[in-house]
Formats: C-alpha cells, structure tokens, sequence
C-alpha cells in the first residue's frame, strides 16, 4: 500500500517536473508580457500594464512581418497541400516495389537541413532565372515566390505523410463505383475522394501553415524584400528585446489555446450527435424529431472554451480603459527612493568607516562636528533593514497624505517626511 | 425494355503479368436474363465482371454489350452498373444522395433527384430512411440501397458481385427472392457472381461454370445440376458420390465403367461428353446422394452397390446416411424426412440402388476441392 501511493505521488511529481518544463517557459514569458519592467521579465513583479501589446500593435516591422508570414503561409499551404495530395495519390497508384523507392525520395526533404534547402532555392533559381534571361528583380527571384517555394520543398512532405494515412483507409472501390455510375474521373475526384479526404487536408493545412509560420533556417536565405516575422524577430533580438515579443508570445499561447479548445469541442460535439442518432429510435429519426445535443451539454471543452472567450473579452475591456501610469509613476519613484537610499546607506557607511578609522587614530572630535548629512540625529539607531522597510510602506502611500499626518508618529513620520523632501529634489 | 440488352463475351482473355485469370471464355448472355457466374473464390469471375463493367482491358478477345463492342469505353461510359462485393456506398453521403448520385453527376436538381430517391426508396422497402448514414442501416438495408444505386443509374445491364455473401443465412434467402423479384420488375440484364452454388441456382435463368479462369459449362440450373459437363462442375454444384474407373465399354449413351473399388457400374453418359469417351479412358461417375435408394442386402435391383452403414445425421429436412463400401469406399445417401420413423442402420450392411437415368458418366477431371 504505501509503496503503490508513493509510486502515484513519484508519477505526480514526474508529471508536474514535466508540465514545468513544457510550459515554464511559456507562463513566464506570458507573465512578462503584463510586467511594467524594459525587459522582459516576470518578477520582480512591478506593474500590471498593457503598453507592450500597443507597442506590439505599433511596431511597423512586426506588423509587416506578420503580415509576409501570414502571405507566405498561405501561399505554402496552397502548394504542399496540392503537391503533398498529388504525392500521396502517386504513392498510391505505384507498385511495391518502386514504392519504397518513391517514398524514400519524396521524404528526403524533411531530412535535408533547412540550410540546405534555403541555400539550394537561391542558387536554383537565380539560375533559372539567368537562363531565362530575366532581370535580377524579377518574379522569380521575388522573396515571397522563393520563400513559399523554399518551404513547400519540405513541408510538401509533411502534408504527404499525413495525406497518406487517410489515403489508406480509402477504399478504391469507392472512386469505381462513382465512375460506374457515370461520373468523370474529375466528378469521382472532387464528389468522393476530396470529402474523403477533407479531415486529412484541414490537418495538413493547419500543419503547413505551422511550419511555415514558424520557419526560419529555409526563409533566412530566401525572404528578400519580404522579411517574416521570425526572420524580424531574430533581427530584433539583436539589439535587445522589449517584452512587445512576451506580448506576441501570450497572442500566439492564447490563439494557440483557443484552436485547440474549439477543436477538441467540436470533436466532442460530433461525438456526442453520433451518440444521440445511434440511441434515436428509428421512428424519431424519420419522422425528424430527433434533437441534436446542443453545443454545450456535456461538453466539457466547449464550456472552457466559452469561458477563455469571455475571460479574453474581459482582459481586452479592462485593458482599454485601464491606465497603468499612476502605478509606473509610484514604482519609479519608489525605485528612485530606493536608490537614494542605497546612496545614503552607502556614504552612512563610509562615514562610519572613516569614524573608525579616526577612532583608531585617537581623535574622535571631528566626527561629531561633520553633520552626517540628511539623516544626522539618528545615526547608526536604525538597522538599515527596518528603515528601508518603512521607507517602502511610507512610500507607497499617497504623497500628500503623508506629509498630512505632520510629526505625530515619531519614527515613521520622519521617513515620510523624508520622502516628501525627496519628492520635493 | 422488353427484351433487354445481351452481353457476349468472345474469346476473352485476361492476364495479370504471367498469371491467366481468365482463359479463352466465349458466353453469351440474352437480355433481360438472370446470368450467374458460379465458381470457387479467385476463380477469376470478379475479373470478368470488370472486363464487362470497364475497369478492365482485356488482354485478348472482346466484350460487347448490345452488340457493341466495348473496346476502349471506360466504365463512365458503359451502359453497366455495378453492385461491388463490399457495396461501396459512399459513406459521407446520405442514403437518398447515394442512391441518387448517377443523376447528380449528370446535374439533376436536387428536387427531382430527392423525387427519384423516394420513388426508389419505396421500391426496396426503406421508405423514409433516405436522411441516414450508410453506417444508420442495418446490412440488408444496406444492400437493397446499393441495388437501388445501382438501379437509379437505368442501366441496360446490371452487374453483381457476390452481393450477398457478406449477409446472414436468412437475410440471404430472403435477399435472393427480393433480387429475383427486382429482376423480373425492371426486366434488364442481371449478372450475378457467387460462389455459393445454392444461390446461382435458385435465381438463375442460366449459370457459367467457372474453374480456376476456365468456363467449364454454361447451362440453366437443371442441366448444370443433373447433366454436369465437366467432373468439377459435378462435384461443384451440389454434393455428389463420386466413383473413379476406366470405361469398359460405350453403348450409344450408356457407359459400363469399370470402377477402383465398386464393380462395373453403369451410367449414362453426359450430354456435353457424349462421343468423347473410348473403352480404356480413365473415367468419373457421379451419383447424387438422393439419387440412392436404400434396400436390404437381397432385395437387388438393376443398378446397385453395397455398403455399410458407419454414421447417421438427422438434417431436418433429410437424413443423411454415410457408408462405406468395398476397400473404404465413402459415400453419402440422403433421404428425405417424409415423417418415417428411422431405425439406427448402423453397422448394418445395405444396397444402394440407382436409377441409370441418375448416374452420370465423363472423362475423368480435377475434383472441387471443399
Ligand atoms: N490486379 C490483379 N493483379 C494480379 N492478379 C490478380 C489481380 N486481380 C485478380 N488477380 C488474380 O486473378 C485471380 C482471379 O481473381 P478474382 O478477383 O477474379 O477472383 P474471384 O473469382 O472474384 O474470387 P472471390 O470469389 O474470392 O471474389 C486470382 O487468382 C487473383 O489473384
Ligand atoms: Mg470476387
């Protein structure tokens, strides 16, 4: 018995060291993205700001960039998906024997470094379009048209495997049976084999337009006029980053999260009218007073979806009415406070150090005729831990208020009025 | 469609590479017939069904349908439709989309083709079943959507490959009569692939035999059953006792066979083999089970063996009696269940009396193997 709970409790820990590793990274940087600080960073935390999505929003490259990762994106998942299909439909129709061979060259690709390929598209068709006779600034070498070409060369084969494995589960009788009833090649193609194969070609697609999205070994070589968003990112991170990409990171977790909830809902939701249509009675079925579940009962992924929806509009509406200045203005101060402080503590002790140098020396007169600056009665009485502790509560506190409660509390009030003379340089 | 459209196959062959899927087969079909092709599994019937339904060039020879010959028409084309072994109905499409998917492709309105499906549907009793999933039906239901697929297509020839095989015992007899009445109601060509020989019999105006790509011979149910040309078709179609000889002697169509273990015996000579066979060939005799009468060792008539009687099987319908003869010889005797009150023979040695009529004799040839 105790050996199985704490086998569970070793399984729990394991999955918790798991999960931190996994998704660590990505609750820092999203936590980063509503941190005041320059850069980004999660503690210490300072304040709750959404200036870094409007920065985000602001940067012309950023935007641009995302706007040639979206162009790019689309056009390769219009190629890989129709090359990848036209694969797999070849793969299909070979023998045994030629098919090991074709699929050993049509996955190359995916094991070619991205280098490579980035390199070899450049070198490829800056040659064909030398052969051709065009201008260096023509279609060909066009970075959108190479970008979308360089990455189809390997996400193509991506789709391919993922095409294939519907593929075979398709019954060929099927496409036979269409041409027996009349329909051209063409008709079979798109009434039976493309239904078929819609599940598999969404997946594809949401696949390319990943890998697409997120490339950056293939586009370094081939982007020209055309930067892609990571290709700005990385040009970005050399001159230091702002948390305007933390702020791009939580977009994408979020956009990220969402997908996949409204998949798994939608899946569930599929599930569950299947369910009801298998328990319906015949009768009911035909007589068309069946009730499909509705979108939300019992499923669990629809309702987390509703509720990340609604917790997002809330974020958004809180962010366009809330202005996190008066807080940026407090900590700055307080950082500032801060830093005097450290100042004051550090000549405080160079003062003592000098004392006791004096002391040393025998002559402690000079000392108490050297007024110790602003904080000259209280001396060393204060540990500077407890001062600076106060210091802080004090300082968070409204300026105006604290100078209001005048001398009343000795120690406190001395910090305060402190501050106010602080404030008042 | 009064007379329908025939369908003749001249000299065809098919082959895969090397291998001979279908060796020189010469049929001819009349329309509005119910044409079965029986024989055992990759005997190569569903291959002659797509050389006739298009999927298949011929390697040899030709198909013509109507009199036309159909070299070069693609299946789209052919006035064929086709009734797949495993059904193939389109499983994303309703049952009324499925049905009517020969006219959507011909760009019918989704208001004559729904009619269409109605009218149809009524006809295989699955009114108001059109808004289901393939998958909502059962496998009956199933079937009798893919005959009305097949159907909405008006073709002049309906092909079907082993439709049924995939049903239970007594969703098949039914279907069988269904298929039958269908046939007669729309009046067009039917060719029915089965390898179940009580099927091919039962609907079948006529039935090929079939044996490892060769037609051994082309006849209506009775012939093939009682005047079998070819020792495979004997042992095929129905149970047979088989008696392996020599031929001792031929008169007109008699033959006195001279068999291993059972005597001379005397048998008439099939139809398909008469002339062929010389005193001194190696010769088959097949004698049904129910052609066998059972009498008591003495009461002898004109034809008989003797034998004993090892086992008994009460079937319901008939008994079954198993016996061995001399050196071994197994045979089978049926008879009918007519209410008589059956006394254990076993142990018990008996004749077996026939009727020469019912003995039938032919060039020895490979045996169905079960
Ligand atoms: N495409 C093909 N390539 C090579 N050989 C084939 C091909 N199609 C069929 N054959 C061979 O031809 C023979 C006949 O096949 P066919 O499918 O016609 O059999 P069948 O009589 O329909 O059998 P079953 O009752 O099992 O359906 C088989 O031996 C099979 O292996
Ligand atoms: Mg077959």
């Amino acid at each position: 018995m105790k050996n199985l709970s704490l086998m569970r409790l070793s399984i729990w820990a394991y999955l918790a060291i798991f999960f931190a590793y996994l998704l660590g990274p990505l609750v820092i940087m999203s936590i980063a993205a509503f941190n005041s600080p320059e850069f980004p960073r999660a503690t210490p935390w300072e304040c709750l700001t959404f200036e870094w999505f409007s920065a985000l929003f602001q940067d012309e490259r950023i935007l641009n960039g995302i706007k040639n990762s979206i162009l790019v994106g689309f056009g390769t998942v219009v190629l890989s998906v129709a090359m990848g299909l036209a694969g797999a439909l070849m793969l299909t129709q070979l023998g045994p024997k030629l098919r090991a061979t074709y699929y050993t060259i049509i996955i190359a690709p995916i094991l070619v470094p991205g280098v490579v390929i980035g390199i070899s598209t450049l070198v490829f068709w800056d040659r064909i379009n030398r052969m051709l006779g065009l201008d260096a600034d023509s279609f060909l070498s066009n970075g959108l048209f190479l970008t979308v070409i360089g990455q189809s060369t390997f996400i193509a084969s991506y789709c391919m495997l993922v095409l294939v494995a519907r593929l075979q589960r398709y019954d060929t009788a099927l496409t036979e049976a269409a041409l027996d009833l009349g329909a051209t090649h063409a008709q079979a193609f798109r009434k039976v084999l493309l239904p078929f194969m819609k599940p598999a070609i969404a997946s594809a697609a949401v696949l390319a337009f990943l890998a697409s999205f997120e490339n950056y070994n293939t586009t370094t070589f081939t982007f020209g006029e055309y930067p892609t968003l990571t290709i700005e990112l990385a040009q970005k991170v050399r001159y230091g980053i702002t948390p305007a990409i933390s702020a791009l990171a939580f977009i994408s977790v979020l956009l990220t999260v969402f997908a996949a909830l409204f998949n798994e809902a939608n899946i569930r939701r599929k599930e569950l009218v299947a369910l009801a249509r298998k328990q319906a009675t015949v009768e009911e079925l035909s007589r068309g007073s069946f009730k499909m579940p509705g979108f939300l009962s019992s499923n669990w992924a629809a309702v987390a979806l509703v509720i990340v929806a609604c917790a997002t509009v809330v974020v958004v509406g809180t962010a366009t009415v809330y202005s996190p200045q008066q807080c940026i203005a407090d900590v700055q101060e307080q950082k500032r406070l801060e830093t005097e402080l450290r100042i004051q503590e550090l000549q405080r002790q160079r003062e003592l150090r000098r004392q006791q140098q004096e002391a040393e020396q025998g002559s402690t007169a000079p000392a108490q005729s050297k007024p110790a600056g602003n904080n000259s009665g209280f001396g060393g009485v204060f540990a500077p831990s407890t001062l600076s502790g106060e210091d802080s509560s004090s300082a968070v506190e409204p300026e105006a208020k604290a100078s209001g409660f005048g001398g009343a509390f000795a120690p406190s009030a001395l910090s305060g009025e402190e501050t106010s003379e602080g404030s008042g340089n | 469609m009064s007379a329908g459209v025939g369908v003749d196959l001249e000299k065809l062959w098919i082959r895969f590479g090397d291998f001979v899927a279908v060796r020189d087969a010469n049929v001819h079909i009349n329309g509005g017939d119910f044409f079965s092709f029986l024989g055992p599994s990759g005997c190569g019937k569903t291959t002659i069904l797509r050389a006739v339904s298009g999927f298949l060039e011929p390697s040899e020879g030709q198909v013509l349908i109507g009199g036309n010959n159909m070299k070069g028409i693609g299946p789209n084309k052919r006035p064929t439709a086709l009734i797949f072994q495993n059904l193939a109905l389109f499983p994303l499409m309703k049952v009324w989309e499925n049905i009517t998917f020969s006219m959507e492709v011909k760009g019918a309105s989704a208001k004559e083709r729904r009619k269409r499906a109605d009218e149809l549907l009524d006809m295989i009793a699955l009114p108001d079943q059109g808004d289901k999933l393939p998958w909502e039906l059962s496998g009956g239901q199933r079937q009798r959507v893919a005959i009305a697929r097949a159907l909405c297509a008006e073709p002049d020839v309906l092909l079907l490959d082993e439709p049924l095989s995939a049903l239970d015992l007594k969703l098949r007899q039914h279907m069988r009569t269904e298929l039958r009445e269908i046939q007669k109601r729309v009046g067009i060509t039917f060719i029915y692939i089965t390898h179940d020989q009580g099927e091919a019999l039962t609907m079948s105006d006529n039935i090929a035999v079939m044996r490892a790509g060769v037609i051994d011979q082309i006849g209506d149910g009775k012939t093939i059953y009682n005047d079998p040309a070819t020792a495979f078709a004997a042992s095929f179609v129905g149970e047979n006792n088989v008696f392996r000889g020599t031929v001792k002697q031929v008169q007109s169509d008699t033959a006195l066979i001279s068999t291993n273990r059972s005597g001379d015996l005397l048998a008439r000579v099939s139809s398909a083999n008469q002339g062929k066979m010389k005193a001194g060939d190696d010769a088959m005799m097949f004698i049904r089970p129910e052609a066998f009468a059972l009498a008591p060792v003495g009461a002898q008539g004109d034809h008989f063996v003797t034998a004993t009687v090892t086992n008994e099987e009460f079937e319901g319908n008939a008994f079954n009696i198993f016996m061995e003869g001399e050196g071994g010889k197994e045979m089978k005797v049926s008879l009918p269940n007519l209410g008589q009150s059956f006394d254990s023979h076993k142990g018990q040695p008996m004749t077996l009396q026939y009727d020469v009529q019912n003995a039938v004799a032919m060039p020895a040839g490979d045996l169905a193997t079960e």
